[in-house]
């Protein structure tokens, strides 16, 4: 299969959100069709059925006639091929890694309109190309940029998109078997996706980003789109300010306080403890719904999502929401009165207790040693 | 300022998500309903332009019967009126979900305000010919309205505003949809929204990998809101007696399939492990110790 897999550069080349849907682009275009697959009943009915009025229909899909034709037509068949979209010059496109991912093309989409981020612009250039190739998968890793610009894709198309998927692969035809993560990866979802190309967003979180067993020639095009004038009208400046310090996203040590905290003062302890040991403190949902701390603390499905080498959840319960947000922890410490608190259950490690005794002692336990050292 | 904020009815979860026997559906047998929580944030961030504006705030949701309950919590919030579009339980996909918000309000713009019986699960009936009475059920507006822009063609609104995303689905995806099918600019996971003095344009701000990103886009508009826009308010106690006398507008949309479909439900494996107790209140500080020290970041 043909997948057009659209890359989020950073400071560093790539983004490793971006490495990661290269990963899955890259297994999604090598697996094979199932053998003996044949075109799923009830496909071609599908595609010509009525899209409800005011969204518009599918008009750029090929109709599905057959398997052989249907796969040549519309990219779903032959060789696995994995193409990228870079927004920028030709000149700054990061073949080294592209390369290393198993790319065979990029396409630099060049335009004097296009300066910064512009969602409904991007998306139009990645449905003008998906169609020109055409491709059978259109992906993007889901991030709040990926997931913007596919859901205009699919506006575009007329087509579905299934947001954070975790695993997909042919089915037959125009037909993905796939899994995707609900309540941001506290549930899974298994479904199967009739539609042309298949339009993906891949979970920030449930693929590790891994080159190919060889490295391929990458072939650097450019890419001209036409815009409407209506493309072009929500376009991003960014800000000048850019967050100095620690982030919560980035921080290699998060101390956690939840409503057993009790209260706006008890985090000063939290704090301490958390300059102690170079991180930052974070906080779950219902200390920001009480107005005990800023919004942007919050760890959880609502708030940031945290990846740090240790989160140290003092007095937090362990609801679903927050969970999501600290699932990729590498180690979870968790600090609570009750043994039974849902967070004992997805903590490795606990003390059963309270943290206003626990987290001072803690403290001076760490700076007798320090002293001492 | 004619503002609409779309809401979705989705199960309060605590601790754990059980999956229905037949493994379709997430079991709510002991769960309360919510809206998803970007979206009570959209709802907050409109009745406050309606403070300075003037005008009204629509509270759209598609659904089943009983999520006429999550619209009176809205109307309970400040919101001067509900739509249910009634599902028949079934899960609809963006796709459908967007179709059926356009005709619906397609269908306003043509048949302005004819409510229709309250929902069947409704606490408390209002007499049939009671109307929706939203200026009464608005809070008092400031002297007088600044000027707004008139809604583009076809849209009865100036400022059209979800949730970034569902908090069951998280689809991304029915704002911007919508957005396409009118016509209109689209913005998401905005976390702070000015609307100009004159109603007819806003800026929109996020934060996208440590940078600010600033959005100016002329109303009317679909804006998409992330919890921390605001911090909504409680309800007053007469703002839920109003809620609770509110007439519901309904309207039975057509479902739609689109393409994907969802063959079950599942808990990801590996869900179910138990920490390993370090020990009890400040005596567990010195295995605490030399956890952190193991984990490398005492240094």
């Amino acid at each position: 299969m043909r997948v057009l897999c659209l890359i989020e550069a950073d400071s560093g080349g790539v983004a490793d959100v971006s490495l990661r849907a290269l990963t899955f682009a890259r297994s999604l275009a090598d697996a094979q069709t199932a053998a003996g697959a044949v075109p799923v009943a009830g496909r071609e009915s599908w595609l010509h059925e009525k899209a409800p009025s005011g969204v518009p229909n599918g008009a750029t899909t090929p109709p599905g006639s057959g398997a052989g034709a249907a796969g040549e037509a519309d990219g779903t068949d032959g060789a696995g091929e994995v193409i990228a979209v870079v927004f920028g010059g030709a000149d700054a496109v990061p073949v080294g890694e592209l390369s290393a991912y198993g790319v065979s093309d990029a396409y630099a989409i060049e335009s004097p309109h296009l300066g910064g981020y512009a969602p409904q612009a991007w998306a139009r250039a990645l449905a003008g190309l998906a169609a020109e190739l055409p491709a059978g998968a259109v992906v993007a890793a889901g991030t709040d940029h990926g997931g913007e610009v596919m859901a205009h894709v699919g506006a575009i198309t007329g087509l579905p998109v299934v947001a954070n998927c975790v695993s997909a692969g042919p089915a037959g035809a125009g037909t993905l078997r796939l899994v995707r993560q609900r309540w941001a990866g506290s549930l899974l979802e298994d479904a199967v996706l009739e539609a042309s190309p298949a339009l993906l967003t891949v979970a920030v979180d449930a693929v590790a980003p891994a080159e190919a067993d060889a490295p391929v020639a990458t072939t650097v095009q450019s890419y001209r789109p036409e815009f409407a004038d209506a493309d072009l009208v929500v376009r991003a400046a960014e800000s000048a300010e850019r967050s100095t310090g620690v982030s919560l996203a980035t921080a290699r040590v998060v101390v956690g306080g939840g409503r057993g905290v009790g209260g706006p003062d008890g985090f000063r302890v939290l704090e301490e403890l958390a300059g102690l040991l170079g991180g930052v403190l974070g906080v779950s949902r219902v200390v920001t719904s009480e107005g005990w701390r800023p919004h942007k603390q919050q760890v959880g499905q609502t708030g940031t999502r945290i990846s740090p080498e240790l989160y140290l959840a003092c007095g937090i319960s362990g609801a679903i929401q927050h969970m999501a947000g600290c699932q990729s922890a590498k180690h979870i410490v968790a600090v609570n009165t009750d043994p039974d608190a849902p967070i004992i259950g997805h903590a490795d490690y606990a003390v059963i207790g309270d943290l206003n005794q626990v987290i001072p002692a803690l403290i001076a336990a760490i700076r007798a040693r320090r002293a001492g050292a | 300022m004619e503002v609409l904020v779309c809401v979705k009815r989705v199960p309060m979860v605590g601790g754990r998500i059980v999956v229905t026997a037949d493994g379709q559906d997430v079991d709510t047998r002991m769960s309360g309903f919510t809206v998803s929580p970007h979206e009570e944030c959209a709802v907050e961030e409109a009745v406050r332009l309606v403070e300075r504006f003037g005008g009204r705030v629509t509270v759209l949701t598609l659904g089943p019967p009983a999520a006429a309950d999550q619209l009176r919590d809205m109307l309970a919030l400040g919101a001067s009126r509900a739509v249910l579009l009634e599902s028949d339980g079934r899960e609809w996909g963006p796709i459908a979900t967007a179709g059926a918000i356009v005709d619906a309000m397609r269908g306003a713009a043509s048949a302005p305000s004819a409510p229709a019986a309250p929902a069947p699960s409704a606490p408390a009936a209002p007499a049939p010919s009671a109307p929706a009475a939203p200026a009464a059920s608005a809070p008092p507006a400031p002297a007088a309205p600044a000027a707004s822009a008139p809604p583009a063609p076809g849209c009865p609104y100036d400022l059209l505003l979800f949730g970034n995303e569902a908090a069951d689905t998280g689809d991304y995806q029915v704002g911007v949809r919508v957005a396409h099918a009118l016509g209109l600019p689209c913005v998401t996971g905005i976390k702070n929204l000015e609307v100009a003095d004159d109603g007819a344009s806003a800026r929109a701000r996020r934060e996208y990998r440590g940078t600010e990103e600033v959005f100016d886009i002329p109303l009317p508009a679909v804006v998409s809101v992330k919890e921390g826009i605001n911090l909504p308010r409680y309800p007053s106690l007469p703002g839920r007696l109003r809620a609770k006398r509110a007439t519901i507008e309904q309207q039975v949309p057509p479902w739609h399939p689109e393409g994907l479909r969802k063959e079950g439900l599942r808990v990801p494996a590996g869900e179910s492990k138990r920490a390993e107790i370090l020990g009890h209140g400040a005596d567990a500080v010195p295995a605490l110790v030399a956890l952190l020290n193991e984990f490398g970041v005492l240094s």
